[in-house]
């Protein structure tokens, strides 16, 4: 299963769990499983079934360029992290 | 380091198939390749234009009965609108068209992705128009067009605004103050639940047990730091001209770091669907992230719908200082930690930015980057984005880096002082490098942060003595992501075999040139046969903003897999006319070969005009959203001597080292740091917004807003560093931005030791720093006379 590492302030969702494991071959997946065990923690992370245009995701240090359909294998470690723009 | 071994075009196209078979990185391969073109410093394809006058930015595009417009600006930095009357601005002759917000649909007030950035098209519409309220000074209220500027003008000054007018929140600190005035009414963040603030976001990054590091720690550095709100400072101001057709469809011409995010956020202001409108980049006089955003844009396109003509609208210098976006000035409180060997083990940090009248400073940036060039075992970071009545702030290099490390790489130089330390054996002591974590949890992949480090460390001016009284030697280090994103390119061959590269990128820092280069050095042909090309909305798949130091990575990545395949389609040509197979064919240096006996080489040059006869033209692409980012990383070190009488300071020599991962062309890598590290000593010594008690901004002109000429800077070296980013083909990294982060803190720590006085605040300015001296010799009189 992957581990995903929950973000500080989502940690209450998780019962102070800073990471939980989960299974997906897709970030979709991945978060329909945690939508499973922590129905409130994934509404910060995903609207419209989408991945917030607020949060970037990392899957094994590189950050996803497909969105939820971005691969994940079952020894990937996934952060949910602020986006950022560049000047 | 590496240095490039051996090879040629060849190698570095079938290097490839061979890494992959032997499970070596894009990079590696490219580290063995000893390129011909990359590495070069060839004269830049768009200079000839430049410095003839020839080049068209924006304002210079003219149309047959084209109007121009003006934009009513709020002389309050807080208020309610009660009542816009344009009635006398219409009746003046020579006027066509006013609009106001009531001429834009309403907005949703939602997070959109809109390029590198989340928007809220509400926010967003309410910026270029206020809705209701104005936010800042100089927040603009309606637009006119009319046959003349001047009549333009002059019609702004018959509109007649009834306003009501509410208290300016100025600062973070009164922003959060209990019982402050609230800017925006629906605003809400997750913690305070249904109470309106002025909080928009807080962001926090946790890692250990940040009580028991300080417990460890023999030495403990607390401070408070305080920077200036500070604006990119490009020498072009916003320009826009918009033409609406009878059919619906428009075109935009407009200096912008980024013509797929003009087409997305004016269609998102005007409700417009995106294929309707046409964006086409002019060239740019900078923009440093404050160009990738929309201010004129729709106005041009609304006014040019109302009218039925071509609209020009240019902003005056103290429009894009009072309406544009700067970026945040900011409070940081930090406290970190070290064992008396020097090793990092806490740090606890508060810090808000001010995000200006809407949401989104890049707060969350700057609590990512605050102590990401350290391994630090425990650390609590927080984060707070606050609004307060200023422009909306717009990204600005390395957005939210420079605030952070003046405030992590001052406590650090301290930290190393107590511990008895070279400050540059500190940094390398407790340096982050290939496996480290990074703040936000991923571990680093190969880096050359201590590279730069050292580079500092055995640097001629690190390695000289300064003498003299007041002199004081500081050095500062920074880091920044960099960015990936969406890119295309496309790569002609042409007839008599010379190419053209075609992409999305509009050139701000030289990369016609790095986008030729690649071109060129994968077709092995002279740089001088490529013509690089920046095309409009229409001419090109989606490409992102030149910002994120992304455009040699990202686009030159695109460039680099079109020329491969306008390479496959060359040796898949040639292997067609001489009865062969692909797999029999080379291209070298710009001839195809045949592998062993047969035909005599030819170039490209001689098979290109029978492209027509041979299965027709030849065109590679390449549309991609890159991975493999590589993050960059800067060391600088620099000599200050300090007035006593006065506090000016006077930059006596500056040094800086960064991570270009490859330096495509050395002269514009070199150019990025040296205007990077310029920036980054305006914005230490002299920038600052300066408002007054009613919020008003008193400095709206380049007079007044101080940033650095000629005269205040020495030369600055720049030593590039070259550790091959493993993601890219050719090992680059951004370099565009972090060498802007290190500079303030550099200078402050300078200052310290010519002075001993700890800065703690920018723009370290002759009264602050005069101010400082003069409490510390205070104190130090004090301190004698107590015994």
């Amino acid at each position: 299963m992957a581990t995903v590492v929950i973000p500080s302030l989502l940690r209450k969702f998780t019962g102070g769990a800073e990471r939980v494991a989960a299974d997906g071959a897709t970030l979709r997946e991945l978060i329909r499983t945690l939508n499973a065990r922590f129905p409130e923690l994934t509404g910060d992370l995903v609207e419209n079934n989408e991945i917030r245009p607020s949060i970037a995701v990392s899957v094994d240090g590189e950050i996803a360029t497909s969105g939820m359909l971005e691969p994940v294998r079952p020894d990937s470690e996934v952060h949910f992290i602020p986006a950022l723009g560049g000047g | 380091m590496r240095r490039r071994q051996s090879g040629d075009t060849l190698v570095l196209i079938e290097a490839q198939l061979t890494a992959s078979q032997r499970g070596l990185t894009m990079a590696e391969t490219a580290a063995s390749g000893n390129f011909k073109v990359i590495g070069t410093r060839p004269v830049r394809p768009d200079g000839v234009d430049k410095v003839t006058g020839r080049a068209k930015f924006g304002a210079d595009y003219s149309f047959p009965g084209m109007l121009h417009g003006k934009v009513l600006r709020s002389p309050h930095a807080h208020a309610l609108i009660k009542l816009i009357k344009i009635d006398k601005a219409l009746a003046l002759p020579g006027v066509k068209a006013i609009v106001t917000s009531a001429d834009l649909p309403e907005a949703e007030n939602k997070s959109e992705q809109a390029g590198e950035m989340a928007v809220n098209p509400r926010h967003l519409s309410a910026n270029i128009l206020a809705r209701g309220k104005v936010l800042y000074d100089g927040h603009a209220i309606a637009a006119v067009a009319a046959t003349s500027p001047h009549i333009a003008e002059e019609a702004l000054r018959l509109i007649e605004v009834d306003y009501e007018i509410l208290p300016p929140v100025m600062t973070v600190d009164a922003a959060m103050a209990p019982g402050a005035p609230i800017l925006i009414a629906d605003l809400r963040n997750k913690e305070e639940g249904d109470k309106p603030t002025n909080v928009a976001t807080h962001y926090q990054f946790k890692r250990g047990d940040v009580e028991a590091g300080f417990k460890s720690a023999d030495f403990i550095v607390e401070r408070e730091f305080n920077t200036a709100m500070v604006h990119q400072g490009y020498i072009e101001p916003h320009n826009a001209v918009g033409i609406y057709n009878a059919d619906g469809n428009a075109t935009i011409y407009c200096s912008t770091q980024g013509i797929f995010d003009v087409r997305l956020l004016s269609s998102q202001v005007l409700g417009v669907e995106v294929g309707k409108i046409r964006v086409v980049p002019a060239e740019i006089g900078g923009g440093f992230g404050g160009k990738t955003t929309v201010y004129l844009e729709p106005l041009s396109v609304l006014l040019s719908k109302k009218t039925g003509a071509p609209v020009k609208l240019t902003m005056s210098r103290a429009e894009v200082l009072r309406a544009t976006g700067p970026t945040s000035g900011s409070k940081i409180k930090i406290k970190m930690g070290a064992t008396r060997d020097g090793r990092l083990v806490a740090a606890q940090i508060w810090m808000a930015y001010e995000a200006g009248a809407y949401p989104g400073s890049p707060v969350g940036a700057g609590a990512m980057t605050i102590v990401a060039p350290y391994t630090v075992e425990n650390f609590l970071i927080d984060g707070y984005d606050v609004v307060v009545n200023r422009p909306k702030t717009a990204a600005y290099r390395a957005p939210g880096a420079t605030n952070a490390a003046f405030a992590s790489e001052t406590v650090i130089d301290e930290l190393a002082e107590k511990c008895g330390i070279d400050p540059l054996d500190f940094r390398i002591k407790n340096g982050v490098q290939e496996g480290s974590p990074q703040v936000v949890g991923p571990p680093y992949k190969r880096i050359g942060y201590l590279q730069t480090v050292e580079a500092i460390k055995n640097s001629p001016h690190y390695k000289s003595k300064l003498t003299g009284a007041n002199r004081g030697r500081g050095v500062a280090s920074g880091f920044w992501f960099n960015a990936g994103m969406q890119s295309s390119a496309i790569v002609n061959i042409h007839p008599d075999g010379t190419a053209s590269v075609v992409t999305g990128s509009p050139d701000i820092g030289g990369s016609r040139a790095s986008m030729a280069m690649i071109a060129a050095e994968v077709l092995g042909i002279p740089m001088t046969d490529v013509r690089p090309v920046v095309a409009d909305t229409d001419s090109i798949g989606h490409t992102d903003v030149t910002a994120g130091s992304r455009v040699t990575f990202a686009t030159g990545m695109a460039v680099y897999e079109a020329a491969r395949d306008a390479a496959r389609q060359l040796v898949e040509r040639a292997a067609k006319a001489w009865e062969k197979k692909p797999e029999e064919v080379e291209l070298r240096d710009g001839m195809l070969h045949t592998k062993g006996n047969g035909v005599p080489p030819v170039s490209i040059k001689q098979l290109a005009p029978r492209f027509p006869r041979t299965g027709g033209p030849i065109v590679g692409r390449a549309s991609l959203n890159a991975r493999g980012v590589g993050p960059a990383f800067a060391c600088a070190c620099v000599d200050v001597e300090v007035d006593p009488e006065t506090g000016k300071v006077q930059i006596l020599r500056a040094t800086v080292a960064q991570d270009a991962g490859k330096a495509i062309h050395p002269s514009y890598v070199e150019g990025q740091m040296q205007g990077g590290t310029a920036q980054g000593i305006g914005w230490a010594l002299n920038e600052e917004y300066f408002y007054d008690a009613k919020g008003i901004l008193r400095n709206t002109g380049l007079l007044d807003y101080r940033m650095p000429t000629c005269l205040d800077l020495p030369a600055i070296d720049a030593i590039i560093v070259e550790v091959p980013n493993p993601g890219h083909p050719l090992g680059v990294r951004g370099v565009g931005e972090v060498s802007i982060v290190p500079p303030p803190a550099a200078i402050a720590n300078a200052i310290y030791r010519a002075t001993g006085v700890r800065m703690t605040e920018t723009p370290m300015s002759p009264p602050k720093l005069l101010k400082a001296i003069l409490r510390h010799r205070s104190s130090a009189a004090n301190a004698k006379a107590a015994g």
